[in-house]
């Protein structure tokens, strides 16, 4: 338990440390959703319609933006390799920056995410959807892009494939994302959501480990 | 400060061990066994495979045919420390959080980090951006890692690239005060490392003419 600590305490020092990055995806999020206005028009009853879709979509790509750090400064610097003979199997070394990934990356989107609703004209109760829908699904994101980020850690400029092999997984929890922010059967579209973070969370750092310990190989 | 204390005797023995990268194999077959109170150095010229050797010992990569035990140990304990090319040193931690970062990974059963820093000369620098260190600064706090955790077996991949004259007697001081333990080693190193008592060194050469 003291090494699951003293990861997660190491991972939050060097995110928090290095504030720049948080402070990068939060503005990215709200660009990508402030720049729609501009591009489809001022019709703001079109923009609350499509608004649930640009939250998820500036959401989605504001944490592929993140997830190159997730383990390639440890590949690069060895960390990794070291990682692997320490006192806890090396899912559960998955598990603690998966935590720290998502409130680094996650949390901060949720917590701006009332100012991209405003820029997006929607109403009171579209807004508190909207956080609800963030927090239940972004970890599911999270798990996803880890699962991604292991497997092209080997890869130099791997970067870049990462989003492109994880855009698939990520489908469903784009549709239920909009799906609990539109009024209509949200409550439902909001457990299908929470259902999908909690298979991805589980079954993500097993499989992020595997991909791993085969990348050195 | 968790006391030293000595290990249990185990001894690491390979029997037709046959290593490599992408399934091509590097050199031919080798047995080989270390006991406690061993320092097994690998000599050889650039690419015969001494790093792949040491990660393969390490459990990083499959051995392609043969096998390797460490005899007398307990399966569940982490009975190794691998100090490779890379240091693992995150820059924006401190030299002091770089160090008690892998001591608690690691499980803290070896001496202070204090003690630790002090062992290998970086005692003053303990507050410092890990980042601002020299690269044989970075190659001691890699070495005082070995002193936080307590583990009988040391991989080591050129224990003195980058340190000085002094750093290489650091080494040598180290690897023999493991050997006192009861710990023993296997360092893959172009520079000789000679210890004190020489029927503890014994040496593998890799890629010899054959």
């Amino acid at each position: 338990m003291t090494a699951f600590r003293a990861l997660l305490f190491r991972e939050l020092r060097l995110a928090l440390r290095g504030g720049g990055d948080m402070l990068t995806l939060v503005l990215f999020f709200v660009i990508v959703g402030a720049v729609v206005p501009f591009a489809v028009g001022p019709d703001r009853e079109l923009l609350a319609r499509i608004a649930p879709g640009i939250v998820w979509i500036a959401a989605f790509l504001a944490m592929l933006l993140g997830l190159d750090r997730l383990f390639r400064p440890d590949h690069e610097d060895g960390s990794l390799i070291l990682l692997r003979q320490a006192e806890l199997p090396l899912s559960m070394v998955i598990v603690a920056k998966l935590i720290v990934h998502w409130l680094v990356s996650a949390v901060p989107l949720i917590i701006a995410s009332p100012l991209l609703a405003v820029l997006l004209s929607m109403e009171g109760d579209a807004l508190w959807r909207t956080i609800v829908s963030l927090l239940l699904g972004t970890p599911a994101l999270a798990a996803f892009g880890a699962v991604g980020a292991a497997v092209t850690v080997s890869i130099r400029r791997g970067g870049l494939i990462a989003p492109i092999l994880i855009a698939p997984l990520s489908i469903p929890v784009l549709i239920f994302g909009t799906g609990s922010i539109t009024a209509t059967q949200s409550s439902a579209a909001m457990l299908f959501l929470a259902a999908l973070s909690l298979m991805a969370l589980a079954l993500s750092p097993f499989a992020a480990a595997l991909a791993i310990s085969s990348a050195e190989d | 400060m968790t006391p030293w204390h000595p290990f249990a005797p185990l001894t690491l023995r390979a029997t037709g061990l046959s290593w490599g990268r992408g399934g091509m194999a590097l050199g031919e077959e080798v047995s080989f066994s270390v006991t406690a109170g061993q320092c097994l150095l690998l000599r050889g010229p650039n690419g015969t495979g001494k790093t792949t050797l040491l990660l393969t010992l390490a459990g990083i990569v499959a051995p392609l045919e043969g096998a390797f035990a460490i005899e007398g140990a307990d399966e569940e304990q982490s009975l190794l420390h691998y100090c490779g090319h890379r240091n693992a040193i995150k820059p924006r931690l401190t030299v002091g959080e770089n160090l008690s970062f892998w001591a608690e990974v690691n499980g803290p059963t070896g001496i202070a980090t204090t003690a630790a820093l002090d062992e290998v000369g970086l005692g003053h620098l303990a507050d410092l951006d890990a980042g601002y260190l020299s690269a044989g600064q970075s190659r001691r706090l890699a070495l005082a890692r070995l002193l936080v955790s307590h583990r009988p077996l040391w991989l080591l991949d050129e224990p003195t690239a980058a340190l000085d004259s002094e750093g290489h007697a650091l080494v040598t001081r180290l690897i023999d005060r493991h050997l006192d333990q009861g710990g023993f080693a296997i360092a893959a190193t172009h520079d000789p490392i000679t210890l004190p008592d020489l029927s503890r060194m014994e040496t593998l050469v890799l890629g010899g003419q054959t």
